[in-house]
């Protein structure tokens, strides 16, 4: 269990998919300008991230990978999971969207628009990636999809709020926009950094 | 919009560069750049696929349905991917394992999705592949660009060899993930500031 929690907390501190691994920088600079639309979007990665990467782990280790479950020995077609981890989140994002209008559309409005964009955000592939390449099984990888999830939301809350001060301040013509924003995720990164000998297992 | 193959080539070099100034493409230009020759072969296989699924997908333009032109769009992108990523495992076997993950995002990589939509789809193949040649190219240069500063400054290296004297310490900042976007954000204070072309807000 320990363990489980240690690969959540370091999913969100320490390999945080944006400030370490630079993932999901498209849609972490352009809409971290308000706070409720980061707020959005950082719903949706949770949500996506969390159901994606436990999924893709199941198809990977039941018909991709060598010596797979449902695979006859000898067979290998782990070259294809590029293929096969965007059909699955494409269709997850559309299935999750469908039952979020019909069951709970409250929150269907919030997440609105931002959940078909979540498709191309490269932390979605990222995290299965990860997945795959750190041979996480079928419990670490939903605490790292979902510990991920976590740690995109915190970075691009935390970005919003910070340029919403930022209007008021004077920034110099040729860094204004994307320029500033940079710098500031750069501080940001500075500060997790801080976080990097969090380790909750006992030596 | 630039028509004459040149203009195509040499406008996202810099006035449309896709990553300084599009914003496309960001998430994998950072990783890869702590060393020269990573963000060479991340270059390189970046323009392959560009230039590729820029011109397939131009030469299928007519026939794809309006609906699902984003799954037939990323069908021909991710087939692209794996070939390359298939090619380094056998040729760049070292490389491909430094690179890890980030040839498999390539296919998330907005500015090949971008520029699928945005310009091969309505253009003929021959501008289509200039096209991706010159974004490609665009983003390479920053890669090289961030690359070159962050090697430089955080080993004393190029390519790996040596520049400066042994004595030289080393600057762990840039290694690390924060000195990537600082490096980046003041390329495009520079590149804003000669080009005179300022973000409002």
């Amino acid at each position: 269990m320990t363990h489980l929690i240690d690969i959540f907390v370091r999913a969100i501190f320490v390999n945080n998919m944006i400030l370490a691994y630079f993932l999901g920088m498209c849609s972490f600079l352009a809409l971290s300008k308000k706070v409720d639309t980061a707020f959005g979007l950082g719903l949706a990665v949770v949500f996506v991230l969390g159901i994606t990467t436990p999924l893709n782990n199941l198809i990977f280790n039941g018909l991709l990978r060598e010596n797979a479950a449902l695979l006859p020995a000898g067979v290998d077609l782990s070259f294809l999971n590029f293929l096969c981890f965007i059909a699955v989140i494409a269709s997850t994002v559309q299935l999750v969207e469908m039952l979020l209008d019909r069951f709970f559309p409250p929150l269907y409005n919030s997440l609105g628009i931002f959940l078909p964009l979540i498709t191309v955000n490269c932390s979605i592939l990222g995290g299965s990636l990860f997945m795959v390449e750190r041979d996480y099984n079928f419990a670490e990888s939903a605490a790292f999809g979902f510990g991920s999830g976590m740690g995109f939301f915190l970075a691009i809350v935390a970005l919003a709020g910070i340029r919403h001060k930022l209007r008021y301040s004077n920034i110099p013509p040729g860094l204004r926009g994307l320029g500033i924003t940079f710098i500031l995720t750069g501080l940001m990164a500075l500060g997790f950094q801080t976080f990097s000998s969090v380790s909750l297992q006992v030596p | 919009m630039a028509k004459n193959p040149k203009d195509i080539v040499l406008d996202p070099l810099s006035d449309n560069n896709p990553i300084t100034v599009q914003m496309l493409g960001i998430c994998s230009a950072l990783a890869v750049t702590a060393q020269m020759n990573t963000a060479v072969i991340m270059s390189i296989a970046v323009i392959l696929v560009l230039v590729g699924s820029n011109t397939i997908i131009s030469l299928m333009r007519n026939h794809i349905p309006g609906k699902i032109r984003m799954i037939v769009e990323m069908v021909v992108i991710a087939t692209l991917v794996i070939t390359v990523d298939q090619l380094l495992k056998a040729f760049a076997f070292e490389a491909s394992k430094q690179l890890s993950v980030f040839v498999g995002l390539i296919i998330t990589n907005c500015i090949v999705m971008g520029r699928a939509e945005a310009f091969a789809m309505q253009n003929p193949p021959k501008e289509a592949f200039f096209d991706g040649l010159g974004n490609g190219l665009g983003y390479s240069a920053i890669l090289i660009i961030v690359a070159a500063f962050r090697e430089f400054l955080g080993a004393g290296a190029l390519f790996g060899f040596q520049v400066l004297p042994e004595s030289y310490p080393g600057n762990g900042l840039m290694v690390i993930a924060p000195g990537a976007f600082v490096v980046i954000g003041l390329i495009i204070w520079l590149q804003r500031t000669v080009t005179k072309k300022y973000e409002e807000a």
